[in-house]
């Protein structure tokens, strides 16, 4: 496993492929895994339940990992250090926020993203420099933008 | 002073009680009803009901004016965040996060969170009492990155009656004093070293088993 692990960091299938790690493979982190591996990246997945990892498409062909994210020697395992792209994509906020800030600091990943469910925690975690995406924020904004666009061709058709 | 300390079970209970005895203002935070209901019924401290990791928690038990915020829950990344909320959102001048997993002491420092771990604090406590009855006093200092180590040499000693130059060290370890009777002596190649002698020895944890093997000689 560790030497599969490491050829799949150091051999990259095409030219521009990124080695990116996901934790949580969830309904969000398996979609994400599937679609980057289908286009090429070598993917590592991990989760501390193995099960989910039926989630994953017939086609992946990245690594999983069965273990807890939060221990940093399941993070070594899944040499981060070499990783261009990490996501946190667990259901648990805190556990997101943590290992993404571990990856962006400890391990110095170029580019982390954490989900965050509680918007009152992303404002926190901007001021420390970890990008997160907040899945409540992005649909409350495309509703208002739909709402918005909506009305603007209703008030065109009338004038 | 005012502790606020979000954890769960025995030792947040012990740790509390000992807290208000010493008149300390203690604010418990639990997500756990009936243990609150528990809690504030056997503690004269201020129980709050919730999850310390949300800042609208934090603030109702008064994160504002506390001078230390305690994170212990059995959770690493819950103390994590919920230290760094205090620090960052309320200003909190001390906080001090749980390690469970020992590896994560290192991390949260490397995070700006000061971190201990039981695990570290258990096991040198076992190694000073159990292991070498000599060892006096074990104390890590620089995030124990360095041994403060006092032991106590007797007549089986490989170093007694010997000069401090002719003593082989590992390098990158020192005889930092030696205490005879009442004397401290800070000593040079030409002190010798005799049994009864406490002597203060700063290592480094990859050169401390073997410092010491050079001290007590290979008995366990």
């Amino acid at each position: 496993m560790q030497t599969v692990i490491k050829n799949a960091a150091k051999g990259r299938i095409m030219k521009n492929s990124l080695y990116i790690v996901i934790v949580g493979c969830g309904r969000l982190g398996s979609h994400l895994a599937n679609q980057l591996s289908r286009v090429g990246h070598s993917i590592v997945v991990i989760d501390s339940n193995e099960e989910t990892f039926n989630d994953l498409s017939p086609e992946f062909s990245g690594f999983r990992i069965v273990g807890d994210a939060t221990q940093i020697a399941v993070l070594k395992q899944a040499k981060l250090k070499r990783a261009d792209v990490f996501f946190a994509t667990t259901h648990g906020d805190n556990v997101n926020l943590m290992v993404a800030q571990v990856a962006r600091k400890v391990f110095n990943v170029p580019h982390v993203l954490a989900r965050v469910f509680d918007p009152r925690r992303e404002q926190v975690y901007d001021q420390l420099g970890i990008e997160t995406i907040c899945p409540t924020a992005v649909a409350a904004e495309m509703f208002l933008m739909a709402v918005a666009s909506h009305r603007a061709a209703a008030g065109d058709a009338k004038s | 002073m005012k502790v606020l300390i979000a954890g769960v079970g025995k030792t947040l209970f012990f740790l509390c009680r000992n807290f208000t005895a010493k008149g300390y203002k203690v604010v418990i935070i639990n997500q756990d009803r009936e243990e609150c209901v528990r809690l504030a019924r056997q503690l004269s401290a201020l129980v709050v009901c919730g999850d310390a990791s949300d800042a609208t928690i934090l603030k109702e038990a008064g994160a504002m004016d506390a001078d230390v915020v305690l994170a212990i829950t059995p959770n690493d990344q819950d103390n994590l965040v919920i230290c760094q909320l205090a620090s960052i959102q309320f200003n909190v001048p001390r906080v001090l996060a749980l390690a469970n997993d020992p590896d994560n002491a290192e991390i949260f420092e490397k995070l700006g969170v000061s971190a201990f771990s039981t695990t570290h604090i258990v096991g040198s406590l076992i190694e000073q009492r159990a292991s070498l009855e000599q060892i006096i006093n074990l104390m890590p200092v620089g995030e124990g990155r360095v041994n403060v180590t006092e032991i106590m040499l007797d007549a089986d000693s490989p170093v007694s009656g010997k000069l401090l130059k002719d003593v082989i060290l590992p390098k990158n370890a020192l005889v930092a004093v030696v205490i005879r009777g009442n004397q401290p002596i800070v000593p040079r190649g030409d002190n010798n070293l005799l049994a009864g002698d406490r002597v203060v020895l700063i290592t480094l944890p990859e050169n401390h088993g073997a410092v010491l093997k050079a001290f007590t000689g290979e008995r366990k």
